[in-house]
């Protein structure tokens, strides 16, 4: 635990009467990807100021690479993406750049390289007035790259990002990872992370609810497997009553199955042969995993 | 640490030029310093300063309004205004101290107001040379007013970032700028006149008024500058000013520093409380 570059120990924070984060606890270890899930206002912005030591904790511990937050050794370890990124207008992308790599004490060079690995390279003599909300982005994660963080804060780092952008995105996340470089970043939908971390950690009204692999997370929720059997027009009912699934249509059948009975009932569903001309197994969505952590209902909260 | 502070000088010196500020506040000083120097100085006749020492007596009057100002104008936005619109996050998560973001914007904005004043004094006293002759004399005069003007801008550059810095929002840190504008500027100054004509030959004019005047960092500038043009010329029309004070003009310069010290220590305190 001593190594993580994020350590975070039953963290808690309360602004007045509102409490934002309750005793959360966290690691990142060097070159280890961890997704920070959550709705609007679960927390995780919140997490984030304490993590750059913007704000304090009420009771707990966080230790940037062994500093506490907000220290000069924690700040020189971290880079940091806010969410809704914004600069001054006035000055060209190169510019911006340029000036957080001389408050990193980074070289000029390693700005003009990180607004290459961004795809910003064409714009970076535009003002940033002019940019788009995409390419602020990207001139955010370019302002990141520089300096060779230890940790990077990406707070929301791909709304607002296309399909495209998204993809490129995360390829520079790996590699970021790759060099050892610890990434924690969040999001408000698992579905838009595309499974490209190795840990998700997800957030309800300030409580960690979950933190593991999307794997386990998938076997932990035990959501069932959808699947659908199409049938001959006149051989529905039939199909339904060996099956016991429910009609959907005219010609087809639904049924919900546990993960672990799914090859006993696709060997059921062979078995009848000729009645079935196609069927369709769709696997829990992420978004279907991420519904069930984040709005498990309130009589457990309660418990 | 120094490359720190240089490369926020910088980048706000280039927002200042892109944006317009310097040619705007140079234009602006330009314009009231040749109404004062051509309308002005007309009813002066035949007095025996320069033509460029009377013009530098007014424009010393104009400075105290418009050099306020216009460094207030510039300051109050720098904290307020970043943090509000979310382009001071990335600069205070970086490894750079606060003090060093505020020296830094303070040096870059100190440049922006120096070019102006330079600028906008320079052409004017530049024209009453050509135009009303003269020669050289008084150029020192010019010089000086210059270098206390920016001194001054300096002073109400460092206060407007107190005010920027204790607010969260922009609007409120405008009626705060414009609020100090008016109390360091124009009320105070009213309230000394009024305590003067109550008590005309007490204590409080021999001995307290004066002091009162040298603690407002307007007050102090203007204070400064007529000693000085007075010990030479008669160009103020005040007689004597210099032997009426109980203290040494100099110390009108002294209150100046004074106040940019102060407060920009104050801001930098607390700048550093504020949670982004």
């Amino acid at each position: 635990m001593s190594d993580a570059l994020l350590d975070i120990r039953e963290a808690s924070k309360r602004f007045g009467k509102v409490r934002a984060l309750d005793r959360v606890s966290l690691s990142v270890a060097p070159g280890e990807r961890v997704a920070l899930l959550g709705h609007n206002g679960a927390g995780k912005t919140t997490l984030f100021r304490l993590i750059l030591g913007f704000i304090r904790p009420t009771s707990g511990q966080i230790a940037v690479a062994g500093s506490p937050p907000g220290s000069n050794a924690a700040r020189l370890a971290v880079a940091y993406l806010p969410e809704n990124v914004a600069f001054q207008k006035a000055l060209t992308g190169r510019e911006t750049v340029r000036l957080y790599a001389r408050l990193k004490g980074a070289a000029r060079t390693d700005a003009d390289r990180a607004l290459e690995r961004v795809g910003l390279a064409d714009a970076a003599d535009r003002r940033t007035g002019t940019y788009s909300k995409g390419m602020r982005q990207r001139l955010g994660l370019a302002q990141a790259l520089v300096g060779s963080p230890r940790l990077m804060l990406l707070d929301e780092p791909t709304t607002g990002l296309d399909p495209l952008s998204r993809r490129n995105f995360y390829g520079l996340i790996d590699e970021i990872a790759a060099s050892g470089t610890a990434v924690f970043l969040s999001s408000h939908s698992l579905s838009e992370l595309e499974a490209k971390t190795d840990r998700v950690a997800i957030l309800r009204n300030g409580a960690l609810v979950a933190d593991a692999a999307l794997s386990k997370l998938q076997a932990e929720a035990a959501l069932p497997v959808r699947i659908c059997v199409k049938t001959e027009p006149n051989k529905v009912n039939e199909v339904s009553e060996r099956l016991g699934g429910a009609r959907v249509n005219g010609q087809s059948v639904e049924l919900l199955c546990p993960a672990p009975e799914k090859m006993a009932r696709l060997a059921a569903i062979s078995a009848l042969g000729p009645l079935v001309t196609d069927f369709d197994v769709s696997q829990p969505s992420l978004d279907d995993i991420y519904r069930h952590f984040s709005t498990q209902d309130k009589a457990e909260d309660r418990s | 640490m120094i490359g720190a502070v240089l490369a926020i000088a910088g980048a706000e010196l280039r927002i200042g030029i892109r944006n317009r500020w310097v040619l705007l506040s140079a234009l602006i000083l330009l314009a009231f310093a040749l109404v004062l120097a051509f309308v002005g100085a007309a009813p002066t006749g035949a007095v025996k300063a320069s033509p460029l020492t009377i013009t530098v007596a007014s424009l010393a009057t104009l400075s105290v309004y418009l050099v306020p100002l216009i460094a207030l104008l510039l300051s109050f936005d720098a904290i307020a205004g970043e943090v509000d619109r979310g382009t001071l996050q990335l600069a205070l998560a970086s490894p750079v101290s606060r003090s060093a973001i505020i020296v830094g914007k303070f040096l870059g904005h100190l440049i922006v107001v120096s070019i102006a004043i330079a600028l906008g004094y320079g052409v004017a006293g530049a024209l009453v040379v050509t135009l009303a002759g003269g020669g050289s004399a008084g150029l020192v005069d010019l010089g000086r007013l210059i270098a206390t003007s920016i001194g001054l801008g300096a002073a109400f550059l460092a206060i407007g970032y107190v005010a920027s810095a204790s607010v969260r929002q922009t609007g409120t840190a405008a009626a705060l700028a414009v609020g100090i504008w008016l109390a360091a500027v124009v009320l105070y100054d009213l309230g000394l006149l009024g305590a003067l004509v109550a008590d005309s030959e007490g204590t409080f004019a021999k001995s307290v008024f004066p002091w009162l005047l040298a603690a407002n960092p307007a007050d102090a500038f203007r204070l400064y500058n007529m000693a000085a043009l007075d010990t030479g010329t008669a160009a103020t029309g005040l007689s004597g000013l210099g032997e009426a004070l109980p203290f040494p003009p100099i110390v009108g310069l002294a209150s100046l520093c004074g106040w940019i010290v102060l407060a920009l220590g104050a801001a930098a305190l607390v700048f550093r409380r504020l949670e982004p």
